[in-house]
């Protein structure tokens, strides 16, 4: 496990490769637990969540040999915190043209932390349709849920404090892979 | 955003591509099985119509629904308007039930902005047509409609060549447009009479003409504008079928226009008079879309208009 600190106290848990490894793992338990790729769909949650949605699909599309439908789901109507904040622009919502009625949908975002956006993000699949199974896959679990949710495939469990913040870069996005933690360890709770 | 929409003017290049874009996400709702967002519930939304209207108040109806807003309904007849209540008690009256965006159109000029500047109501409020001054709603899903035919629904309008046709003097459609339009880098000409160009017209951002022949050939857009008789008090053209002959937009006048070029029409239309009947129906005419466009744009106002943070109360970060 790398954790180099660079000088303005940020460090890296994952590089490159090992996002790479983490996603092509993370393929191969969705496959195994769909026995096959039948009816997934993959949903992304902007912006990040969609590049690694994708990701996921292509390993999937190796494994299996066959195309996995992919799209993205904007969750910003259904934020609990929206008037906390002025109002957001809203991301790219796109859903693959069979639909996900009778599918397996399996979310993917970055990072799952309080799992309030997962929350939005199953009211948001409520008023689309009517999935068989709703999962839910993300490249960084950090604890601290506010919320009774867990994630089905977790590329990585990263122990954090409250006062950090985990950083996901990608390739499509930001132009490298990593994912960075800045912040104090030890810091309290805010 | 600012707190309010009263004019074309309010939003700058980043704001009405925001609400653009915003508009452009949320038409997909219209293919969904649940047209519903859940984004301003407990937010309660008044139309406050003092003057006729159907597409524009169904409009903002719809909007406000489609994202669980409460929708209290005001139209002076039936009210105690027709009783001789000012608007100030009105205006009172909407605050003291908890008014989150008043939805206004009145007959006249200003009345929205003595609304929204006169510390009556603590919502945001809404210019939905104020006399013969704005309705920047309109001039919204015109920019969004044109957008969609003339720049493939992304950017702004940098360039494009719009022609406005007809009654500029009691045209807020009009006014609203030029204003926005300019804002989007379009080149506007309004084309009219003389006696239907309003004084002080060439202080706005566009160029005019009497000449509606000359301004086909390179227009990408054609908005035609109602003849307001209602409005009219005066003689403003010799008789309806010259106005016709010279500004009105006939099969033979739409032939010349390029291949690409759509009609528009802010609605309701006078067949016959300044559209003629094959126009409207024709397969270049987008004025059916421009009403289905009214509800995203509206819904795009209310959302960033009421979604976020009441601005300015300080009761929320």
């Amino acid at each position: 496990m790398s954790a180099a600190r660079t000088p303005d106290d940020t460090r890296t848990v994952l590089d490159a490769a090992e996002i790479t490894r983490a996603l092509t793992r993370v393929a191969h338990e969705i496959v195994e637990r769909a026995k096959g790729a039948d009816d997934l769909v993959l949903l992304g949650i902007p912006t990040r969540g969609v590049f690694l949605a994708q990701r996921v699909a292509e390993r999937i599309r190796a494994i299996e040999n066959r195309e996995i439908p992919v799209g993205a789901l904007d969750i910003t109507m259904y934020r609990d915190d929206l008037r906390r904040a002025p109002a957001r622009a809203l991301l790219p919502t796109e859903i693959p043209p069979g639909g996900i009625d009778d599918k397996v949908v399996v979310l993917v975002d970055d990072v799952l932390y309080s799992g309030r956006t997962i929350r939005a993000a199953l009211d948001a699949i409520n008023d689309i349709g009517r999935p068989r199974a709703v999962q839910l896959a993300v490249l960084v679990d950090r604890g601290h849920r506010e919320l009774p949710i867990r994630a089905d495939y977790v590329g990585k469990n990263i122990p954090t404090s409250k006062s950090e913040k985990v950083h996901v870069l990608v390739a499509e996005h930001d132009g490298e892979d990593a994912v960075r933690i800045s912040g104090h360890a030890n810091g309290e709770d805010q | 955003m600012k707190r309010h929409l009263l004019s074309g003017a309010d939003l700058d290049r980043d704001d009405a591509l925001l609400v653009l874009d915003t508009a452009a996400e949320l038409a997909s709702l219209t293919d969904r099985a649940v047209k519903k967002l859940p984004t301003l519930r407990g937010r309660t939304v008044v139309n406050l119509f003092f003057e006729d209207s159907t597409r524009t108040r169904i409009s903002f109806e719809a909007a406000a629904k489609r994202l669980s807003a409460d929708v209290i309904n005001f139209s002076a007849k039936g009210s105690s308007v027709s009783k001789g209540e000012s608007l100030k008690d009105t205006a009172l009256t909407l605050e003291a039930m908890g008014a989150d965006a008043v939805v206004i159109r009145h007959h006249a000029s200003g009345a929205p902005h003595r609304l929204a500047h006169s510390g009556w109501i603590q919502g945001s409020v809404v210019n939905a047509g104020d006399g013969t001054h704005e309705h920047p709603t309109q001039a919204l899903l015109d920019a969004f409609t044109m957008r969609r035919h003339l720049a493939a629904g992304k950017g702004d309008l940098e360039g494009r060549k719009i022609t406005i046709v007809g009654d500029v003097l009691h045209s807020r459609v009009a006014r609203s447009n030029v204003l926005l339009l300019a804002t989007l880098g379009a080149e506007v000409t309004l084309v009219a009479p003389p006696t239907l160009l309003p004084v002080g017209v060439e202080t706005w951002p566009c160029s005019t003409s009497y000449d509606f022949d000359a301004h086909l050939k390179d227009a990408d857009a054609v908005m035609m504008l109602r003849v307001q008789r209602e409005r009219m008090n005066a003689a403003f053209f010799p008789s309806a079928r010259e106005y016709s002959r010279r500004y009105g937009l006939d099969a033979r006048r739409m032939a010349q226009m390029p291949d690409h070029a759509i009609v528009m029409h802010p609605g309701p239309m006078n067949r016959g008079m300044e559209i003629a009947a094959e126009v409207a129906d024709a397969p270049r005419s987008v004025i059916v879309e421009q009403v289905a466009n009214g509800v995203s744009v509206r819904m795009a106002v209310l959302y960033l208009l009421l979604g976020g943070a009441t601005l300015g109360d300080g009761t929320e970060a």
